[in-house]
């Protein structure tokens, strides 16, 4: 038997090595300007860094000092308020669009585009344009004067109270469409069999919504919610665009505050710990959401 | 969405209907009024804006603000108009578009084709690299930018959106090439094509639509970012979200709407035409944001 | 020492191993056929053929060099695979010629050696077209063309019919049988279909669990399964397998099973069968192919036992050619194999012909065949 025992010859050797070498330099980039940075910012928040970073330790005073301000706590007030409405009015306004967009609806494929286009917009045109609009003294309030209704009033925007409101419509304006597009796919991967059996059963198109089909959308409630959240804690360009985080401090949020402190009131440090603190956020939720997602797919 | 059926097995009365149609085009105008409203102020005269009511069409029409926005507007300091924060733009999202569709190709093909002990643990951490706040990562990139002397310019733009794009190219050709057949790979593993070969020859030809999906949804985040172009670009290197934002924003003089609004359109405008011609790619990639394919 | 030789090759992933010390030599021509059912690791083997997985242990050859660690395309083999695996972006022709291509062959080469394959198999016409344009039956077509351009040491066959409807995966079984016949090519062909293992074959390796559980030709597996295993995965309807007891019964042997009343029959082996004595007085598991169970006009004239018993006829299934009796002996659904025209009624008694010539015996613990 003429065994001549040629191991792995050099090309197949390569050709091994290759796919670990390809993904090599993205898995190195990831790891420096993700991780390694995020190490880093880690770092920082624990350092008295002001306008440069410094390297001399001071524990949790930045943490401690940034729950004390009450600028940091109208952020996060702000936040809650800011995400909890959007998050549940983008839902909202998309499911129902998703629900009468799929009753057999002529010109859906020209709807459609309408609901979804200010998703394609940055959101500096967006503010730009909302902030125009609802400017009491040349936007939506000054149009209806001059209609001759004298006593409208909306001034939101102008108002420390309700200016908070404004970045919640301008955010659904852009973003509503796109859940629209997140629950009308749920709803068309809704096998058309069960209804047509659940209608023989008897049901009403009220509890075929209630008992068969929202039950179903379970997933698409999910993906909306995380993505609608994780977009929320995001939120920076919107509100420097629509009110620059004014009036006064009324619409700040740990986004605006973060950039503020590093970069104009130079504290880096404080900044460095309240970018951990949004970076925390958003891993309790995607991380097992992803973990999941990941998971299921094997 | 693509293809999926309109059919559904719901039946509504008439009234219902008409209920319905109402509702849907009210909700049409709700998300086509600023567009609207900024469209046709941004060729009225100062005047007619201050003057008269928003949703009027113009009495006299003139195309002065669109020129003005466009090369003589005041921006920061220097009367440029918008122009070369445009073209800015366009130097910083095309070569950062290429590079993260590229090496988002040949990852999501070593994932799912190639794939080896740890490379889900490897893809998980590219993929959370889409979703963390970008706060985390400002202030070593701006040291490190600094330190590569590539602080306030275009190409230290490109590599910070080259770099946090990767996660999501990655994410759509890893779930595109996950449905393409394996045994196509080990065929012409046996036809003796090597590693690239396959990729170009094989995988390559029959991405045309993960590619344009990969294209548009890079573009239209590299185009609207503001953050890193906030942060890391200087006068000469901003991009035409913060050149927009600068000439809304300046509070210097008189506010000239129509210029503004002509400003705007402008930066909305390359976006909003990839949306027209390739809506269906820019709604599959929203879609492949939600993780699953 | 063989053409293709798996010499004591095992397989493992992690601490799990799949596949055990399997040891099959293919001679040159031979068309050897991997059958089981799926998980069996058959499709593992033929993969580690084709290098597309690599070897845990043991070594195999093609032509006595030693494979492990080969490249696929260094092998000079082919492979059919089930989905054809057809490029979708080239036409066929760029299909067959990919594998020159890589090989470096010439352009006017490949040519010819293309239109040679193309009229081998009818497919001249569809040379200019995608795959996409293709039915199923053209694109099994273009596979075997891939492979057969290469002009390969050995061909590897993946389940190459299992994605055609059931007439044209018949005509193609003839077609692959006739350019085996045509080309005197060595072929590994691997299936779950039995029918097609026994109709393609020369040389059958029955796989279950990870182990080879017999190896010959069609006509030994079908006759003489070594193992229970065996015997009833080959062949449809599958073997009858009774509980029965060995008897000594005037000097002959026979095994007592019971009839749909519960009442004791006896069924005399052939004297030639002498393996059973140890077994007298023991419970074995009877054997009975449905086809040697059959009305007394249509039983076997050449055999030299055949015993009649009257039992009662459950169910009837006419399938055209033959019809299928279910009848129950020894508390087990039992199928026979009539002629078409055999006068029986479900509900009724009928009287069976049982050739005891193609009995088969099973030792009950081990499984494995006495007699």
């Amino acid at each position: 038997m003429a065994t001549t025992h040629a191991d792995a010859d050099m090309r197949t050797r390569l050709q091994d090595w290759l796919p670990k070498i390809v993904l090599a330099p993205s898995v190195a980039a990831t790891l420096i300007f993700v991780y390694g940075f995020i190490l880093f910012t880690i770092y920082l928040s624990f350092t008295d860094s002001r306008m440069l970073p410094s390297y001399d330790w001071v524990g949790l005073k930045n943490y401690e000092n940034l729950f004390k301000l009450s600028h940091w706590e109208i952020a996060i007030t702000n936040l809650a308020v800011f995400a909890g409405l959007y998050i549940v009015i983008c839902s909202v306004i998309g499911l129902t669009l998703a629900i009468l967009l799929d009753q057999k609806i002529r010109g859906e494929g020209f709807l459609r585009p309408i609901y979804l286009y200010p998703m394609a917009l940055s959101f500096i045109v967006t503010g730009t344009a909302w902030k125009w609009m609802l400017d009491p003294g040349i936007g939506l309030e000054h149009t209806m004067h001059a209609f001759g209704w004298e006593s409208f009033a909306f001034d939101w925007i102008k108002n420390r109270d309700f200016a908070i409101y404004t970045v919640v419509l301008a955010a659904v304006w852009q973003s509503s469409g796109f859940t629209m597009a997140m629950f009308l796919a749920g709803l068309r991967g809704i096998d058309n069999e069960i209804l047509k059996a659940a209608q023989m059963d008897g049901a009403s198109n009220w509890s075929l919504y209630r008992r068969i089909i929202l039950p179903q959308l379970r997933p698409a409630f999910l993906s909306a919610f995380v993505i609608l959240s994780h977009l929320a804690i995001k939120s920076y360009d919107l509100v420097i665009a629509l009110t620059g985080g004014g009036p006064g401090r009324a619409t700040e949020l740990p986004a605006t505050f973060m950039y503020s402190y590093t970069f104009s009131r130079n504290q880096m440090g404080i900044g460095a710990a309240s970018a951990v603190i949004m970076l925390m956020t958003v891993a309790a939720i995607m991380v097992p959401y992803l973990y999941a997602e990941l998971k299921e797919k094997k | 969405m693509a293809g999926a059926s309109t059919d559904t097995a719901i039946r509504t009365s008439a009234p219902v209907r008409v209920l319905i149609y109402l509702l849907l085009i009210l909700f049409a105008l709700f998300y086509l009024l600023p567009l609207f409203v900024m469209s046709i102020n941004s060729v009225k005269p100062l005047g007619e804006i201050t003057g008269g009511n928003m949703i009027a069409l113009p009495t006299v029409w003139t195309l002065d603000p669109w020129r003005s926005a466009w090369s003589t507007a005041q921006i920061g300091v220097e009367p440029t108009g918008l122009k070369p924060y445009f073209m800015n733009s366009i130097l910083m999202a095309l070569p950062a578009v290429l590079l993260s569709t590229f090496f988002g190709a040949l990852n999501g093909y070593v994932l799912t084709k190639w794939s080896f002990r740890g490379d889900k643990i490897l893809f998980g951490l590219l993929l959370f690299s889409c979703f963390i706040p970008f706060q985390i990562v400002l202030i070593p990139m701006a040291r490190l930018l600094g330190l590569m002397g590539l602080a306030g310019s275009t190409p230290g733009l490109v590599l910070v959106h080259f770099v946090y794009g990767i996660g999501f190219t990655t994410l759509y050709f890893r779930n595109y090439y996950a449905a393409f057949p394996t045994e196509l790979v080990r065929a012409a593993q046996i036809d003796g094509a090597g590693f690239f070969r396959i990729f170009w020859r094989i995988l390559l030809p029959s991405s045309g639509p993960i590619i344009a999906v990969s294209f548009i949804w890079q573009f239209t985040n590299i185009w609207n970012d503001f953050l890193f172009g906030a942060s890391f670009a200087d006068l000469d290197s901003m991009p035409m979200t913060v050149a927009l934002n600068n000439l809304v924003s300046s509070s210097t003089g008189v506010k000239e709407y129509n210029v503004h609004f002509a400003g705007a359109i402008m930066a909305a405008a390359p976006t909003l035409l990839v949306y027209i011609v390739a809506g269906r790619y820019f709604v599959r990639g929203l879609m492949a944001g939600s993780v699953k394919g | 020492m063989g053409f293709l030789d798996i010499d004591n090759v095992t397989k493992s992933y992690g601490a799990v191993e799949v596949l055990h010390r399997v040891d099959i030599d293919v001679q040159e021509g031979e068309f050897l056929v991997l059958v089981g059912p799926s998980g069996c690791g058959k499709s593992t083997l033929l993969n580690m053929i084709a290098g597309l997985e690599g070897i845990t242990s043991g070594e195999i050859r093609i032509k006595d060099r030693v494979m492990n660690g080969v490249h696929p395309s260094k092998r000079n083999i082919a492979m059919v695979f089930q989905s054809y695996a057809l490029y979708p972006n080239m036409t066929v022709g760029q299909n067959i010629t990919f594998g020159l291509e890589m090989h470096g062959t010439p352009k006017d080469e490949r040519e010819k050696a293309m239109k040679q394959v193309a009229e081998l198999l009818q497919i001249e016409t569809l040379l200019s077209r995608k795959p996409g344009q293709l039915s199923g039956g053209q694109r099994q077509r273009v596979a075997m063309g891939r492979a057969l351009v290469r002009n390969p040491d050995v061909f590897l066959f993946d389940e190459p019919l299992s994605n055609l409807d059931a007439k044209l995966r018949v005509d193609m079984r003839t077609e692959i049988k006739k350019l085996h016949q045509r080309l005197g090519t060595t072929i590994v062909y691997v299936t779950h279909d039995q029918i097609e293992a026994m109709t393609l074959s020369t040389r059958i390796a029955v796989m279950y669990n990870g182990y080879v559980q017999q190896q010959g030709t069609p006509k030994e597996i079908y006759d003489t399964p070594s193992n229970l295993f065996v015997a009833t995965f080959m062949g449809s309807p599958a073997m009858n397998v009774l509980p029965a007891r060995v008897i000594e019964s005037g000097g002959d042997l026979a095994a007592e099973i019971t009839d749909s009343d519960g009442k004791p029959v006896h069924l005399r082996f052939p004297k030639s069968n002498t393996a059973l004595k140890a077994y007298a007085g023991q419970s074995i598991v009877l054997g009975i192919r449905p086809e040697a169970i059959t009305d007394p006009e249509g039983a076997d004239r050449n055999a030299q036992v055949v015993e009649s018993l009257t039992n009662l006829v459950s169910v009837t299934e006419p399938a055209g050619s033959d019809t299928f009796v279910t009848t129950m002996l020894s508390g087990k659904d039992c199928i026979a194999r009539m002629r078409a025209d055999a006068s029986v009624e479900a509900g009724k008694p009928f009287t069976f012909a049982v050739n005891m010539d193609k009995a088969v015996a099973f030792d009950p613990k081990t499984e494995e065949r006495i007699a």
